[in-house]
């Protein structure tokens, strides 16, 4: 691979993050590094939902702290993560379903336009000449995702593997430096998933973006992944290589104890 | 057939100034869940605004040419409504961010009644005259289709003129730019909005800057026909109904069901009125919105609520 893992990118330090009197979290700290792809896993309910919130500020954590390159972030939102170049899809897939899939990833560049509303509103050259040079970066990420044919389809009439190749797009329209994907693959036929898993390799491999991934499904992580994080009950169990954490004795234990 | 066509066309003129404070209705649901019920004290206050700076300015500024002094009235009662809009969203909808539907409709009901108050307290509660040199006369037109032609109130047209080109260009706006994306955006799915790094505050004050420009451009309409008083707050409860019927998330359903309303109302007084002995201008657009609720409570042109269990 040409892809070289450099330095530690976003590290998350003793988080714990509770409900009322249910903790989601407890104590949970690792560090992602630059060009990685770092899995999330765990049996249902273990809280990896849980733990990409946190990074994207949906959740915010009672202890801990989040720090993306070297800065620190105890109050993150999902605004903020936006700009510090963090990008997300959805498990429920939260796409815009009204729109047709090309506005829906060209809202994936809005952080990137600069035109004042009155220059869009009468289109002046500066409006004009951004929303073009987007739509032609919009256009290279759906020949990438393979959905040309559908580009003015309104994504609401989607069926779901689709759906959820326009969710990645609309986080990779953001050019981001973290992408995170909470269970990219989940309810996937075998040949969606491997076009997912295609895809993901290929977003690290050709544009070096961080994968934070969260998966359900331990067969697919373990293929992709550089490093792995296994999370049960809202503690960290296991950490390491995909091939440390199979033969971890407590995920084993995890996966197989628990009957789900 | 020419008396037909005559209320007819009263009716849809009618109906286009309702659908103008519909859309007012339905811009800031769809960006923001927000059932917002103090579009008719913007509508008030607009007016009010227009009114007073209309008859100030020419005396500040020493402006003898009323349509220059009506221009300028225009655009400081713009400005103020986007004032306005800003210090709503800042002081009360920016801590209101994912409460409960009632919560945010309260919310709006208190900023009614302050907006009401504010606007009397700021530009006095008479009745004021808005001049804004719209013709008065009646034209009449197709005299050669139809014996003594049909006879169009002029203003009426000019209003429902504007009504349309307001209503096209804010389309186009939402359909065409990228803040109109946007906006379609965080009206679709708040938390991905927020994902992708649309600013949600800003969304705000732009959707209200928005509304309060529509307010602004029906207060000013309503207003020259009426003249601008306190009743005008209650133009939204009028408009109320068109929102049932056309769909509180559907801007052609605002439009539409204007029109339909506008034009329901008036053949209905004009032909069963007499059966009933009149009045029925005042309920048909409530009974009408009642048939809705109980049959189609999503509107012509909503979306269908669809809850998974």
């Amino acid at each position: 691979m040409a892809r070289e893992i450099g330095d530690v990118i976003l590290d998350l330090r003793n988080v714990t993050l509770a409900f009322g009197g249910v903790k989601a979290l407890t104590d949970i700290s690792f560090d992602v590094r630059e060009h990685e792809i770092r899995a999330i896993i765990g049996p249902n309910g273990a809280g990896k939902s849980s733990m990409l919130n946190v990074i994207n500020g949906v959740y915010r954590p009672q202890q801990g702290e989040i720090v993306l390159r070297g800065e620190h972030f105890t109050k993150m939102n999902p605004y903020k993560a936006a700009c510090a170049g963090i990008a997300r899809t959805f498990q429920n897939i939260a796409l815009f379903k009204g729109m047709s899939v090309l506005d829906n990833i060209m809202t994936g560049r809005n952080l990137m336009m600069r035109a004042s509303i009155p220059e869009q509103a009468v289109r002046l050259g500066r409006a004009e000449r951004e929303e073009l040079a987007h739509r032609a970066k919009v256009e290279e990420i759906i020949d990438f995702l393979e959905i040309q044919h559908i580009r003015k389809t309104p994504v609401g009439r989607l069926p779901y593997g689709l759906q959820k190749r326009v969710d990645l797009g609309r986080a990779l329209a953001m050019e981001p430096q973290i992408l995170l994907l909470d269970e990219p693959m989940a309810g996937m036929n075998v040949e969606e998933k491997q076009d997912m898993c295609r895809f993901i390799l290929d977003i690290n491999d050709q544009l070096g973006t961080t994968i934070v991934l969260i998966e359900h499904d331990m067969g697919v992580v373990m293929d992709i992944s550089d490093r792995v994080v296994v999370l049960d009950y809202g503690k960290k169990i296991g950490d390491g290589s995909p091939d440390e954490v199979r033969t971890n004795p407590e995920v084993i234990k995890a996966y197989l104890g628990a009957s789900h | 057939m020419a008396f037909f066509l005559e209320t007819l066309i009263g009716g849809l003129m009618a109906g286009m100034l309702y659908s103008l404070v519909a859309l007012g209705f339905v811009l800031i649901f769809k960006a923001s869940g927000v059932f917002n019920f103090a579009q008719g004290a913007l509508v008030l206050f607009a007016a009010l605004a227009m009114a007073r700076f209309a008859e100030w300015l020419p005396e500040w500024l020493g402006i003898a040419d009323p349509t220059l002094a009506n221009v300028l009235a225009f655009i400081v009662a713009g400005l103020i409504m986007f004032v306005v809009a800003w210090l709503i969203e800042r002081l009360a909808l920016r801590y209101l961010v994912n409460q409960e539907g009632a919560t945010l409709l309260m919310a709006t009901l208190g900023i009614a009644y302050f907006m009401e108050g504010i606007g009397q307290a700021a530009f006095g509660s008479d009745i004021y005259k808005l001049d804004v040199g719209m013709p008065k006369d009646p034209v009449l037109m197709l005299e050669s289709v139809f014996e003594g032609g049909i006879l169009i109130n002029k203003e009426d047209f000019i209003a429902a003129a504007i009504a349309a080109v307001l209503v096209a260009g804010l389309t186009l706006f939402f359909q065409k730019t990228a803040t109109g994306r946007a906006l379609r955006a965080v009206a679709d799915d708040h938390q991905a909005a927020q994902s992708i790094g649309i600013p949600l505050n800003r969304i705000w004050v732009i959707v209200w800057c928005v509304a309060g420009v529509v307010a602004l451009v029906a207060g000013v309409i309503w207003g020259s026909k009426l003249g601008v008083q306190f009743s005008l707050a209650t133009v939204a409860l009028r408009a109320l109904p068109v929102v049932i019927l056309g769909g509180l998330t559907s801007v052609p359903g605002a439009i539409i069901g204007g029109l339909i309303i506008g034009v329901g109302e008036k053949l209905s007084e004009v032909y069963l009125g007499p059966m009933v002995g009149g009045g029925i201008e005042i309920w048909f657009a409530y009974m009408l919105a009642l048939i809705f609720l109980l049959f189609r409570p999503q509107g012509l042109f909503g979306e269908k609520i669809i809850d998974r269990v």
